[in-house]
């Protein structure tokens, strides 16, 4: 176990910068901390998913000198799949924010507990 | 190939076109080109579906120019084309029904926007139907959070974005495990095909040694997507969505994009892990544990309520739980009644949230009971649909929800070990239902309140009359349903 963790340094760490980013957006109640944790929750999976697409010693996936030999590069789909992964949270943040900026607008706080707190007296 | 197998390529693209179209119109052009667009897709899948229970075979349709194992893919039987079926039929008659509410409820600048995410909505929804590639699958839930949450906060109230804010906070755990676990899925067998994955996956697991990563990785694939179908303990936020969003918002989220979780869900179990896998990895004893909680928990919660939309909420927690239950049990016949289950609530709940929208609007949009008294007598119809939805969801004889909880009973038998919790659950749920369904039914009877007949909107009425025949159709002919579904399950 120990010596594995340490030769995938890279998988360990975006492991950990996971679960820092789902227990952030968990239960932070501050809701711009909330979506940092969230975009950290994302990143480490990017980062997971880069570091099982390299391979030692190989060049990016873009033909240079006519080298067409498959051994020469990386495989390129990890980085597809992080790109399109980025879209999406980069949309997902976006959207996120605009919410939490009408929350703000209706509230005049930025606390999740404080928020409900107000909105259950005005409901009342 | 045959023309009818591009019909579900076509209805994925169709609800795209008039996503883009839709910014370019008016609000009430809009809601035309919508209910247009979703009519021809139901005509579409609708045919497709007529073939496949003429000859029942297994479609897989390439995207693009690349075959598998690069290339992306959509793959298709008569399971498939029945839910997509149902699915726009479903919401095409909720926006029949629910133009009022859309154009009271949203600001009218808003309009159209608000039908490009319904679109959208559909669209992901197909997608999520139809895929055959996990990372596609990814992709369209999160453009059915996205679009969900929009619909949401359409009504623009400080109680819809509270309520969007706790939506969205679970939804995005969700997808974070979901993607989470793809990644690691990724990682261990260098595949997205669902169907090249699973041949990976089998060489992996009779290796002993990969028994935990794949534990693991179902673990959060099927708490990713339970957090996002408000499985119990993860439906915090479903009442309050539910509850606040205007009614057809209230109506798709919870007879539609609830479901679409699911089937993909389904869909992994079937075609990405092997149902045997499933069983032996013990993974749905823990989805068992908690729809039996859900089915027991989200009745009693939903008699405490005084919202008649809260209490149709807390109901659907309940039903989720039926559907998951069933999922469980993890035999074939289990599986049928799941998908027989979630047919029938898609059905029966999009038609009692309208109902209740009809109840509320004719008792100055008040939701509570002491406002809904007498309110069947001031809008018939609805309280034709709310009598006839109620009995359905208790499971009284000849209505559509009979025939599920029958089926449930019945692959209840099939697992010895999970028999008596399902059945005694069943029991306690069905009594648990039948008490607040009578109470809500008793207050909209009630000679208190004014009993005036009060004009309805042509649309209303018409809308509300095809949910009325659809479901006792479906009461009816449920057996013809099943029929359907258990050819389409051994296809799946």
């Amino acid at each position: 176990m120990g010596p594995n963790l340490l030769n995938n340094y890279c998988e360990t760490v975006s492991m950990i910068l996971f679960g820092i980013g789902f227990t952030t957006l968990f239960l932070q109640p501050n809701l711009i901390k909330k979506i940092i944790g969230f975009n950290i929750m994302d990143s480490a999976v990017y980062l997971f998913l880069a570091a099982k697409g390299y391979i030692y010693g190989r060049l990016a996936p873009i033909v240079v000198n006519n080298v067409t030999d498959m051994d020469a590069y990386i495989n390129p789909i990890p980085a597809g799949l992080v790109l399109t992964g980025i879209v999406v949270s980069v949309s997902v943040t976006a959207v996120s924010l605009s919410l939490i900026q009408k929350l703000y607008k209706e509230y005049h706080t930025l606390d999740m507990d404080e928020i409900l707190k107000k909105s259950k007296e005005a409901h009342q | 190939m045959r023309f009818v197998y591009n019909f579900p390529f076509f209805s994925i693209i169709c609800m795209m076109v008039c996503a883009i179209v839709s910014p370019m119109l008016s609000g009430k052009k809009a809601l035309w080109l919508n209910r247009t667009g979703l009519a021809v897709t139901t005509a579409l899948n609708g045919t497709l579906l007529l073939d496949m229970i003429k000859n029942p075979t297994r479609i897989t349709f390439m995207m693009g120019h690349f075959p598998e194992p690069w290339g992306n893919e959509i793959r298709f039987g008569p399971l498939e084309a029945l839910l997509a079926t149902v699915f726009s039929f479903i919401m095409l008659v909720i926006f029949v029904a629910g133009q009022e509410d859309v154009f009271r409820d949203i600001p009218k600048r808003n309009i159209n926007l608000y039908f490009v995410m319904c679109d959208l909505l559909m669209t992901s929804l197909f997608a999520l139907i139809y895929t055959n590639d996990l990372f596609t699958a990814y992709v369209f839930v999160e453009i059915n959070t996205l679009t969900s949450l929009a619909i949401v906060m359409a009504k623009e109230n400080g109680q819809t974005i509270t309520a969007t804010i706790r939506y969205l906070v679970m939804s995005l755990l969700g997808s974070g495990l979901f993607l989470l676990s793809l990644t690691l899925i990724y990682d261990l067998t260098g595949h997205l095909l669902m169907p090249n994955i699973h041949s990976a996956l089998q060489i992996l697991i009779a290796d002993s040694s990969y028994r935990l990563p794949v534990t693991i990785i179902m673990g959060f694939l099927s708490v990713g997507l339970a957090m996002k179908s408000a499985l119990f303990p993860f439906h915090s936020w479903l009442s309050f969505a539910h509850g606040s969003a205007t009614t057809p918002s209230s109506a798709i989220l919870s007879s539609l994009v609830l479901k679409g979780y699911i089937i993909l869900l389904v869909k992994i179990y079937f075609r990405v892990m092997g149902v045997e896998t499933v069983q032996q990895l013990k993974v749905s004893n823990v989805l068992f544990v908690f729809a039996i909680l859900a089915m027991i928990i989200g009745s009693m919660d939903a008699i405490q309520q005084v919202h008649i939309k809260r209490m149709i909420a807390f109901s659907s927690v309940a039903q989720m739980g039926y559907i998951y239950a069933g999922i469980a049990l993890g035999t074939e016949l289990g599986y049928c009644a799941a998908f027989l289950q979630i047919i029938v609530h898609a059905l029966t709940k999009s038609m009692l949230f309208c109902a209740a929208g009809g109840l509320a609007d004719s008792s100055d949009h008040k939701y509570t009971w002491g406002d809904l008294k007498g309110a069947a007598y001031r809008n018939p119809i609805a309280g034709a649909a709310f009598v006839i939805g109620s009995l359905s969801m208790i499971g009284i004889p000849f209505f559509a929800g009979f025939g599920s909880k029958f089926y449930l009973a019945m692959a209840a038998m099939t697992n010895p070990a999970k028999k008596w919790f399902m059945l005694f659950s069943l029991a306690v749920s069905t009594v648990l239902n039948a008490i607040y369904y009578t109470k809500a039914l008793v207050v909209v009877f009630s000679k208190d309140g004014d009993t005036a007949k009060r004009k309805q909107h042509p649309s209303y009425v018409l809308g509300m009359g095809v949910f009325i025949a659809a479901n006792v159709l479906l009461g009816l002919f449920y057996q013809q349903f099943f029929n359907v579904i258990s050819t389409g399950i051994k296809l799946f």
